[in-house]
């Protein structure tokens, strides 16, 4: 099981990476004994959306299918929680209404990935499917503001958002605070170690043949639809995930976390990190989000200006991502100039340019 | 019962107008160049904006629409040559290109111009048939929608640049090996899918609430009949149009737009079960 960690593909190997993941992971435990509640508070926020990223980067880095509904799954799940928590009462049943909600979202997933996967639609056709249909579903929500609108006891509210959920809880403690931010770092290892298990092992090596070349792994045998089908219900429950988290943090959620520009705030950070790397996406969204995050409180079209810019810049200037470039340059530079040989470097970056999908 | 007849039609007219008008753009550009351009919505926003701020300044609506459609097409150009030109090879990258500068542009326009401005209200004017009486000016948009289709039968079959526009979009390569100047067609035709997403922006100005982010108003419509009309955008747009504009009227009359929306949708998702290529793989296969 253990050997699943390192593999061709995902980057960072050996002990040098591991004892840098194991020291960041220290900084990150210990960080609320030198932080107040409002940062930690905070961090918990950037979190909540790393799952997010780390889904669309299953999906469209390894398994080449651009889905534009990383919110529609979000939605569905955030509201989803909502709707269980209050109906099924407060305690720990949210954790149940959590996991249900995460379990709606792959349902969805699993029928629109049917029909989208089966029918055969192309790259960019499922990017503009998967947006109508998160369109579809704000614009849905936004005109649910009258007082027919709710199930059960859960009012809907349209933009005005849905509120009155409990937060996760176990029986009478609400998880808040430090204790909210340890079970999200607690998560994001889980999620991360498990999603590089499963790309090295043999799924994820089939996962990665069917982007390189559809045909091909066909006439290798593999039923390539199941392969992808399964890529899309994986990375849309990450993305429900994030949506339930969202809901039950801020205990609210309202259909502008679901339609443009939210929509886009997914593809920006993979993009901008490096789709085709894990790693890359998780060390480049934290960064996005804690920028974007610094900047929304000055102003919040300037912040989505930027984020726009940085889309923009990113096909323009470095299609494979900003922070994966980066960081293979410094890991070359590094490595390269202890063994004296430039030739890896050389070929790395060439290897770079040409593989464009 | 003619009155119940043509109150039918005007439903199936508003709805068909709505789909043509707003996809068309869209369609052609992604016909040409296999490009879904993602600022779609902020050309059509372009040009709704245009015409409030011309007739404000006094000129008549019909001369304001006119010239909000010329002035996207011109932005279009230069967009095309700055930002779309570098994508032709990658169109994934060209949808994301797209999006980056759609986002730019609302929230600039959020920055500059505020929320809202006041509209210009609806050219009024209505006629009754029967018991019912209809707007003229809806009347006025499928009119609008059906010459555009013409419009673009006759320049893309007629003209000569349609001749070479449909040969650099049946193989560019041949096409630019005969002499024909893609890159220059490219532009044009990435100019005329921008100037009739400014018409469409144009002509609903009068009907709706101007906002900076309006433009996601008309992007499911336009996404959707594109998807269901497939590759070939000349042959399938209109028919998909067609379609689509049943099922919505149908359900808009008796559940509401919402839900005809949805159904809208859930009606595209099983279309691509059946038929991935869209409805003119079918065209064109009963056409050999």
């Amino acid at each position: 099981m253990l050997k699943l960690l390192d593999g061709a593909q995902t980057l960072g190997k050996g002990w040098t990476f591991w004892s840098c993941f194991l020291i960041v992971l220290a900084a990150a435990l210990i960080y609320p004994a030198f932080a107040d509640s409002y940062d930690v508070g905070n961090f918990s926020y950037f979190l909540i959306w790393i799952f997010m990223a780390l889904g669309l980067c299953l999906m469209w880095g390894y398994g080449g299918m651009l889905s534009f509904g990383q919110t529609f799954f979000f939605g569905i799940s955030g509201y989803g929680y909502g709707v269980l928590a209050i109906n099924m009462g407060g305690g720990s049943t949210t954790i149940a209404a959590l996991a249900l909600a995460v379990v709606m979202a792959m349902i969805a997933a699993g029928i629109l990935g049917y029909f989208m996967i089966w029918g055969g639609i192309n790259g960019i056709f499922f990017g503009i499917v998967t947006l109508s249909a998160t369109l579809v579903l704000a614009f849905f929500l936004g005109q649910t503001a009258g007082p027919e609108w709710h199930i059960g006891p859960a009012r809907l509210n349209g933009f005005n958002g849905m509120k009155g959920m409990d937060p996760l809880a176990v029986g009478d403690t609400y998880i808040e605070g430090s204790a909210l931010y340890y079970v999200m770092v607690a998560l994001i290892v889980v999620v991360y170690i498990g999603l590089r298990m499963l790309l090295n092992s043999r799924i994820g090596n089939v996962i990665v043949a069917v982007r390189e070349n559809p045909q091909r792994a066909e006439m290798l045998g593999y039923d390539v639809r199941k392969y992808q089908l399964l890529t899309f219900v994986i990375g849309s429950a990450l993305a429900g995930l994030s949506g339930a988290l969202y809901t039950s943090w801020g205990q609210f959620i309202t259909p502008s976390s679901i339609g443009l520009p939210a929509a886009a705030m997914p593809i920006v950070w993979v993009a901008f990190s490096g789709r085709s790397d894990l790693t890359a996406t998780l060390v480049g969204s934290f960064l996005l989000l804690f920028a974007f995050q610094t900047i929304t409180v000055y102003s919040q079209q300037m912040a989505l200006i930027l984020m726009g810019g940085l889309l923009l810049a990113t096909v323009m200037l470095a299609p494979q991502g900003f922070v994966l470039g980066i960081g293979k340059l410094v890991v070359d530079r590094w490595t390269g100039h202890r063994r004296g040989d430039t030739n890896a470097v050389m070929a790395d970056t060439a290897r770079l340019q040409s593989d464009e999908t | 019962m003619s009155a119940e007849l043509f109150s039918l039609f005007y439903q199936f007219a508003d709805v068909f107008a709505f789909l043509i008008l707003s996809a068309a753009g869209l369609a052609i550009v992604f016909g040409m160049m296999g490009v879904i351009n993602m600022a779609h919505g902020e050309f059509i926003m372009c040009g709704a904006y245009v015409t409030v701020g011309l007739v404000r300044i006094g000129l008549p609506l019909a001369v304001a629409q006119g010239l909000a459609a010329v002035t996207a097409g011109l932005v279009g150009v230069v967009v095309e040559f700055l930002i779309v030109r570098r994508f032709y090879k990658r169109p994934l990258d060209s949808l994301l290109a797209t999006w980056g500068l759609s986002l730019i542009v609302t929230q600039s326009m959020l920055l500059i111009v505020g929320s809202s401005i006041t509209g210009i209200g609806t050219p009024e004017g209505s006629f009754a048939i029967g018991p019912y009486t209809f707007s003229t000016y809806r009347l006025v948009l499928f009119a609008c929608a059906v010459a555009v289709l013409v419009g673009l039968y006759i320049v893309f079959m007629k003209t000569r640049f349609g001749v070479l526009a449909r040969a650099t979009m049946q193989n560019a390569e041949m096409a630019r090996a005969l002499g024909a100047r893609t890159g220059r067609i490219y532009a044009i035709s990435f100019g005329i899918g921008a100037g009739l997403a400014g018409l469409c922006g144009a002509l609903y100005a009068p009907t709706m609430t101007l906002i900076p982010t309006m433009g996601a108003t008309f992007v499911v419509e336009s996404f959707v009949t594109v998807v269901v009309g497939g590759a070939n955008v000349l042959l399938g747009t209109a028919p998909a149009a067609v379609f689509l504009a049943m099922i919505r009227m149908a359900l808009n009359a008796s559940y509401g737009q919402i839900i005809g929306q949805i159904g809208m949708l859930f009606a595209v998702i099983l279309i691509i079960r059946v038929l991935p290529e869209g409805l003119s793989s079918v065209l064109v296969r009963r056409g050999r």
